[in-house]
């Protein structure tokens, strides 16, 4: 493939996606507002009132009829895709499993702000958290550029016959969505190209050929459907995988399961997800400038979860923070600090680990706060502390 | 724009369409649903495609059960409270289609989506309300048969007054549902929409036929409120299911009547108004009523259809 | 696509089930016969018949086919016997006969 011309720009989370929908002319959207994400369907809606693009744009009464009609016009044959947050996402959460069970391969932009109560409106993970089983392909942005990318590389992932499954793309409130930043776009014509036409091999308004959509299963079908499922989000570690390194062709910006920052000889890495593993990584810098061999791993691929890859990276150094910014109500840690050590396990990596919970709400997490869970990492490792075990960061106590 | 004039009715000529329906679902002996279901798309033109809708409910989990389906032409269920909003959402995609010459230009589909009272009257008002607000050209049919029957006779916002259901039994300090029943035709109406109607069974089906016809082929959010007997749930004979529907227009339970773009019409007038208590009678679910220390409760019951019924005139001699 | 059902089984693996659940394909429940269910079994009386067809859009389950605007035999695979179609008769060209057998 061959590189396309990059065009510079400064834009904030929000109008890069809806600069990429702008880009891809979907055929329908179905979406409602919601703090932060309702700056996506305001401008898609004003791009087609522009005569820009000609998708069609469904003004729901709520975001479960969101993803309600979605289900309609995916099943119909129309390239769909939403934008939500929040509690948008929690109330469509029953027609989540029913887009990925139906196997279709809606596309959902999500601006991650916490869930109520108290009802707030900034940025954690809990509502792409609550989501995590689902059955939707999930991929998160630090930043508006990877935001940007990763919806473009959104459609070829799901459409895929092998896979065939929803993606949610994800970005967090505010700190990505409403920020502006410095962004490469890419001209219309090769995105256009990159996402290619949508054409499926069966749908409802495919005339003379009926196709019947969401029947009721005896246990004989049902867990068998679970599985072929299951096996498409295995099969879909592979596409994601070759969808980046197109795009990687396309843009000269390369993508995997998750980035590895100055991770190759550390000793002492954590592992984030999100816009603030660029806080982290401003850390990491310090620590490096001042002789520590620290790094950090940020996931962008929490599904399918790419456990072998996580323990082959995080393998060689001493102690690993894992960071958490949504609360799992389990006891012991937030969701990162159970799947990752699980991970690490069943691949027979035993280092040790911490687990912190961060950024609840649109708390800040700060370069300070990072630089003082390495360190906290480091005397764990020598087994000065115990490490670090469901605790919260930058949280006033008594 | 189309405004769906009716078609001349011949049942001979109806009956020799193509059946949309297949036989082998799991309705139970006698259900009026399918009757319902069988009659609305008898007034598709056989040259016409169609889509349709179900929310879950009993003809969903029947007529769609895997690997048997009984619908000819397409088909999607999603869940219980969204029949309006996903059948929404095909319609968006069949405009976009077309508009950017995805499908043949020859080929025309239809949007029919059918739900029960619980999945239209209760938990599916919202996502109805939506879709005929913003009038995607669809019909919704609610099938009518006043309780949740698929989970086993339990009350709805239809189901009438004093009916001994499994969630407001009949019993010592009971005589079954408190409240009336909501009127949802009305409030359809009130959506403004080019045409809602109601109607049941009549013995050549004329009447249904009619006004499926105008829905279909209305342009526009068109609603029909279908009433399709139960015969587990009201507790009466399978067989007697016209004759139960014959009472309750008789009596001016269930008046036939259509609002067509704005107009509300009558469409038939009983002779002689029967009383209340020989549409109850045969129905087990009104068998305490019929107690002699329960007669005020008839006479309530009296009170409220002859209320509805003149409200219902009174609006149908205005226009 | 297209899905021949009769490949389609409870012994099925999980590899030959459709996507989705999803049936491509119309009318499958035609191969499901709801006939045993019946306790009750309509009979024709063919000279009582005077072919008015009224005893056709009241069955809940397609059971009396109609070809070149007359009605046919009952479809004894999917007939449950409701007796809806006995009881609209208005000839009694229709009876009901206990057992499954017509």
């Amino acid at each position: 493939m061959k590189r396309a011309k990059a065009i510079r720009e400064r834009m904030s989370g929000n109008e890069a996606v809806a600069f990429a929908i702008r880009q891809v002319n979907p055929d329908v959207m179905p979406a409602f507002p919601i703090t932060p994400s309702t700056e996506i369907p305001q401008m898609v809606s004003a791009y087609i009132a522009n005569g820009e693009i000609d998708t069609e744009f469904v003004p729901v009464e709520s975001e479960h009829s969101a993803m309600s009609a979605a289900i309609g016009a995916e099943s119909a044959g129309a390239r769909t895709m939403t934008a939500t947050s929040s509690a948008g996402l929690a109330l469509m959460w029953e027609e989540l499993l029913l887009a990925a069970s139906n196997r279709l391969p809606i596309v959902l932009t999500l601006v991650n702000r916490t869930l109520s109560g108290p009802i707030n409106i900034n940025c954690d993970h809990s509502d792409g958290m609550g989501a995590r089983d689902t059955g939707w392909i999930q991929i998160y942005a630090e930043n508006n550029q990877e935001a940007y990318d990763n919806y473009i590389q959104a459609f070829p992932i799901a459409e895929d016959p092998r896979v065939h499954l929803p993606v949610m793309v994800c970005q967090d409130g505010f700190i990505t969505s409403h920020a502006v930043e410095n962004i490469e776009l890419l001209e219309d014509g090769p995105v256009r190209d990159f996402v290619g036409q949508y054409e499926p091999e069966e749908f409802l308004l495919n005339p003379g050929k009926p196709v019947a959509v969401g029947p009721y299963s005896i246990s004989a079908y049902a867990m068998e459907a679970k599985k072929a499922q299951e096996d498409a989000m295995e099969q879909s570690r592979a596409v994601i995988a070759e969808v980046a390194a197109r795009f990687g062709e396309l843009s000269g910006r390369q993508y995997g399961f998750f980035e590895e920052y100055r991770t190759g000889d550390a000793d002492y890495i954590m592992v984030i997800m999100g816009s603030a593993a660029g806080t982290a990584k401003e850390a990491a810098d310090q620590l490096r400038e001042e002789g520590w061999k620290v790094g950090v791993l940020k996931l962008r691929v929490f599904r399918p979860f790419p456990d072998q890859e996580i323990a082959e990276a995080l393998k060689n150094c001493r102690a690993a923070a894992i960071m958490d910014r949504c609360e799992s109500y389990n006891g012991c840690s937030g969701p990162l600090g159970m799947e990752i050590p699980a991970a690490l396990y069943r691949n027979k990596v035993m280092i040790e680990t911490a687990d912190y919970i961060y950024g609840l709400a649109g708390r800040d997490f700060t370069v300070e706060h990072a630089r003082e869970i390495f360190a906290q990492l480091r005397d764990a490792a020598d087994g000065k502390i115990p490490a670090a075990r469901h605790a919260y960061v930058g949280l006033r106590e008594q | 724009m189309s405004t769906g004039a009716a078609e001349n009715y011949n049942l001979k000529s109806m009956l020799s369409r193509p059946e949309r329906l297949a036989p082998g679902h799991r309705m139970c002996a006698g259900c009026g649903a399918t009757i319902g279901v069988r009659a609305v798309l008898r007034a598709l033109h056989e040259e016409d495609r169609a889509v349709i809708g179900n929310a879950t409910g009993c003809l969903e989990v029947s007529s769609y059960m895997y690997p048997y389906t009984a619908w000819e032409d397409s088909y999607i269920h999603n869940a219980f409270e969204n029949a309006g909003a996903t059948l929404s959402g095909v319609e968006t995609a069949y405009r976009a289609l077309r508009k950017r010459g995805r499908l043949p230009e020859s080929e025309h589909f239809k949007f029919i989506t059918f739900g029960g009272d619980g999945g239209t009257y209760d938990i599916g008002f919202q996502s109805l309300s939506g879709a005929m607000e913003r009038g995607h050209d669809m019909v919704y049919v609610c099938y009518d048969n006043g309780a949740y029957m698929n989970t086993g006779i339990q009350r709805s916002s239809a189901t009438p007054m004093f009916a001994d259901t499994t969630t407001t039994p009949a019993g010592k300090c009971s005589a079954g549902k408190v409240q009336y029943r909501k009127d949802l035709t009305a409030i359809i109406a009130e959506h403004h929409v080019p045409y809602a109607a109601q109607t049941t069974f009549t013995r050549d089906f004329t009447d249904l036929h009619r006004k499926a016809s105008k829905a279909i082929y209305t342009e526009g959010a068109c609603f029909l409120n279908v009433m399709t007997p139960c015969p587990r749930g009201w507790r009466y004979e399978t067989s007697e299911i016209m004759e139960i529907c014959r009472l309750a227009v008789e009596t001016c339970y269930w008046p036939l009547f259509e609002v067509d773009h704005g107009k509300w019409i009558l469409s038939y007038t009983p002779k002689n108004k029967l009383p209340i208590e020989d549409f109850l009678r045969p129905q087990g679910r009104f068998k305490h009523l019929f107690k002699p220390e329960n007669e005020h409760l008839l006479a309530l019951f009296q009170e409220e259809v002859d209320r509805r019924w003149e409200d219902l005139q009174y609006r149908c001699a205005q226009g | 696509m297209r899905t021949d059902i009769t490949k389609i089984n409870e012994r099925t693996p999980w590899q030959g089930l459709t996507e989705g659940l999803q049936m491509f394909a119309g009318g499958t429940s035609r191969l499901f016969a709801t006939g045993e269910w019946r306790t009750n079994t309509p009979v024709l009386i063919e000279d009582k018949c005077r072919q008015c067809l009224l005893c056709v859009p009241v069955c809940p389950d397609s059971s009396i086919p109609v070809l070149e605007g007359k009605r046919g035999a009952f479809d004894y695979d999917h007939c449950k016997g409701c007796g809806i179609c006995a009881s609209v008769c208005p000839f009694d060209a229709i009876v009901m006969k206990e057992g499954i057998e017509p």
